[in-house]
């Protein structure tokens, strides 16, 4: 009885299934750990966007990252790079699992063979809501990989209060921007 | 923080690795889909949260578990330390504004970059917003020089 609520529950909670998420979030922090264990670097996706910048402006803001520029391009280059290999692998079905639950948000395109995935989030949305995270991230010192990611794996208390607020405010936003009807 | 990490010749190999297992797994958890993390959002579908938890656990086990065995990195010599900020009003002020533009288009920094990846050509709208967001609050706090100009904000 209270394992067919229980399962119930979760059916209603994660329809789903949680299995690859849960590998993906394993995989996001042995990411992170690679880098750190070889380099003592604990590394976060936003800064990327202010280091990148440095190269084309002499903005004092921008130049403090000269030294750590470079590898921020690479890193960069690899999370695309990784995800193009999930698209070659598991999106386009050359290597199938049972931990993917077929997702059906966006639109699967094939081009030339290769399973691509294509947004249904409008382009305003995206723009809009990508220039509030350029500032954000920047003002607040990290996002969901440096604080979400590195910064609770380090019990920082900083880190704590900037998740706590970007997802309380996000959660806030999203169910603001359902309720007025805005979809998708 | 220093430019001499880059001279070990493994350095940019092993952050670019670093990064293609990140990615991937950003791929594999569809947290590459701006879809997935405003059902999340909304609370039509909490999986989301075991790719941050997950992926926080296996930081947190490598952060505090390594030291037990070495006190340095290899590559760098850099001292094994953990990611702390300061906690000030920025830390609240820019995550409230990261989580109103999180919540209004389902995307963040990492995820934005996998996107692409994964064939997203539209996510380039929202990595050029985020440029231009960059951009506008270090133009902001460049020019604003001797207030908090130059809280230091690396990672």
């Amino acid at each position: 009885m209270s394992a067919t609520l229980t399962i119930g529950l979760l059916a209603e909670l994660f329809p789903n299934g949680i299995s690859h998420y849960a590998l993906g979030g394993l995989l996001v922090g042995l990411g992170v750990a690679v880098i750190y264990l070889g380099t003592g670097i604990a590394a976060g996706a936003s800064t990327f966007l202010e280091s990148t910048l440095s190269y084309g402006s002499s903005l004092s803001q921008f130049q403090q990252y000269r030294a750590s520029r470079d590898w921020r391009v690479v890193f960069t280059l690899g999370i695309v790079a990784g995800a193009a290999v999930y698209a070659l692998t598991f999106q386009s079905g050359l290597v199938s699992s049972g931990l993917q639950s077929g997702a059906t948000t966006g639109e699967l395109r094939d081009v030339g063979g290769i399973t691509i995935w294509l947004t249904d989030v409008q382009p305003w949305r995206l723009f809009l809501g990508g220039i509030l995270i350029g500032i954000g991230t920047r003002v607040g010192k990290g996002c969901t990989s440096g604080h979400g990611v590195c910064g609770v794996g380090s019990a920082s208390s900083a880190s704590f209060v900037g998740v706590a607020t970007f997802l309380l405010i996000a959660i806030g936003t999203a169910q603001l921007v359902q309720a007025v009807g805005v979809s998708p | 923080m220093s430019a001499d990490h880059e001279q070990h010749p493994l350095f940019l190999p092993l952050v670019f690795a670093g990064g293609l297992i990140f990615g991937f797994g950003l791929g594999f958890s569809h947290m590459a889909q701006p879809e997935v993390v405003l059902n999340f959002l909304t609370f039509e579908d909490l999986g989301l949260l075991f790719v941050m938890f997950g992926a926080a656990v296996v930081t947190g086990l490598t952060f505090f578990g390594v030291k037990l065995f070495r006190s340095d990195a290899p590559l760098t010599g850099t001292v094994y330390g953990r990611r702390l900020k300061t906690l000030d009003t920025n830390v609240v002020l820019g995550g409230g504004i990261f989580g109103v533009g999180w919540g209004l288009s389902g995307i963040c920094p990492g995820a934005a970059y996998a996107s692409l990846g994964v064939g997203n050509i539209f996510i380039l709208y929202g990595i050029a917003g985020m440029f231009v967001g960059a951009y506008i609050q270090g133009y902001w706090r460049s020019t604003s020089a001797g207030t908090d100009a130059s809280t230091p904000t690396a990672e």
